[in-house]
C-alpha cells in the first residue's frame, strides 16, 4: 500500500491572493444535494406550521366564522395561528428556491415527509396513540423519500 | 370525494406554477413578486380550502390517499412541461410514499 496522505510531491498549497470561491447561493444554481436539504427542511418548517396552526385554531372563540366576524381582533392577537401562517410563508419561499435547482418530480414528493413529522410530533405534544398503521407509514414514507432522494437525481 | 380530486388537482398546478415562476429568481430576489409565483400561490390555497371543505365531511381514510394523487399528477405535469424523464427510482419512491400515505390515513382513524 503506497501512501497518499498529505506528503504527495505535487501537492501546491493554496495561494493567499486566490480569488474567493464563494458564490452566493441565491444566485447561483444550487447541487442536487442542496435542493433537497432545502426541501427537507420545509417539510419541518410545514410540520411546525400544521401543528401551529391546530393549536391555533383550538384558541379560536367557539362559535364559527361568525364569533370570528363578530370580534375579527381574536385573530391578531392568536399568535400560535399567526405563527403557523408566518413558519407556511416561509416555507413556501424555501420551496420555490428548492424548486428552482431541482427536479420537480424529485423535490414535491419529498414533501410527504410532513406526514412523518406531524405524525411523530403529534404522538408527543397531544398524546395520540401509536398503532401499527402509523408506524408501517412512516417507516415506508421515509423508505421511499429516501429512494427518491438518492436515485432522482442524474 | 370529488371536492378531495379536485384539491389534488389544483394544488398540483400550483407547484407546476411555483416551479416555472422559480426560474425567473435567477435573474435577481426582486423577481420573487411575479405572476406565475403569484398563481402557484393561489392555486395552493384555494386547493386548501377545498380540501379543508372536503374534509369536513368525509372519511380520512379515503381523502389522504387522493390528496396523495397530487403527486401522482405532479410527476405527469414534470413530464410533460419540464421534460423530466420518468425513471425506476421515482416511480419506486412515489409508489412507497402513496401506501405510506395511505397507512397513515388507516392509523388515523
Amino acid at each position: 500500500m503506497r501512501y497518499h496522505g498529505y506528503f504527495r510531491s505535487d501537492f501546491q498549497p493554496p495561494l493567499n491572493d486566490a480569488p474567493s470561491t464563494f458564490v452566493n447561493p441565491l444566485q447561483r444554481t444550487l447541487t442536487h444535494r442542496e435542493s433537497i436539504g432545502l426541501v427537507f427542511c420545509c417539510t419541518l418548517l410545514g410540520a411546525a406550521a400544521q401543528i401551529l396552526m391546530k393549536i391555533g385554531a383550538h384558541n379560536l372563540p367557539p362559535g364559527g366564522p361568525s364569533a370570528i366576524a363578530a370580534d375579527p381582533l381574536v385573530l391578531l392577537t392568536n399568535f400560535a395561528l399567526l405563527g403557523g401562517l408566518s413558519l407556511y410563508g416561509l416555507f413556501t419561499l424555501l420551496l420555490i428556491f428548492a424548486l428552482r435547482d431541482g427536479e420537480l418530480s424529485v423535490i414535491y414528493p419529498i414533501i410527504a415527509l410532513n406526514y412523518v413529522w406531524v405524525t411523530i410530533l403529534s404522538l408527543i405534544l397531544f398524546h395520540e396513540t401509536m398503532n401499527p398503521f402509523k408506524a408501517a407509514g412512516i417507516g415506508v414514507i421515509v423508505l421511499g423519500v429516501t429512494i427518491l432522494g438518492r436515485g432522482g437525481g442524474r | 370525494m370529488l371536492l378531495v380530486l379536485l384539491a389534488s388537482f389544483i394544488g398540483s398546478f400550483g407547484a407546476v406554477f411555483l416551479k416555472s415562476g422559480s426560474a425567473k429568481l435567477r435573474g435577481g430576489l426582486r423577481q420573487i413578486l411575479n405572476y406565475r409565483l403569484a398563481a402557484g400561490v393561489a392555486l395552493y390555497l384555494l386547493s386548501t380550502c377545498f380540501f379543508v371543505t372536503a374534509i369536513r365531511n368525509g372519511e380520512l381514510t379515503v381523502l389522504y390517499p387522493l390528496v396523495s394523487l397530487g403527486y401522482v399528477w405532479t410527476m405527469l405535469w414534470s413530464r410533460l412541461f419540464f421534460k423530466e424523464p420518468f425513471t425506476r427510482y421515482k416511480f419506486a419512491g412515489l409508489s412507497l410514499i402513496l401506501l405510506g400515505v395511505w397507512f397513515i390515513g388507516m392509523g388515523n382513524r
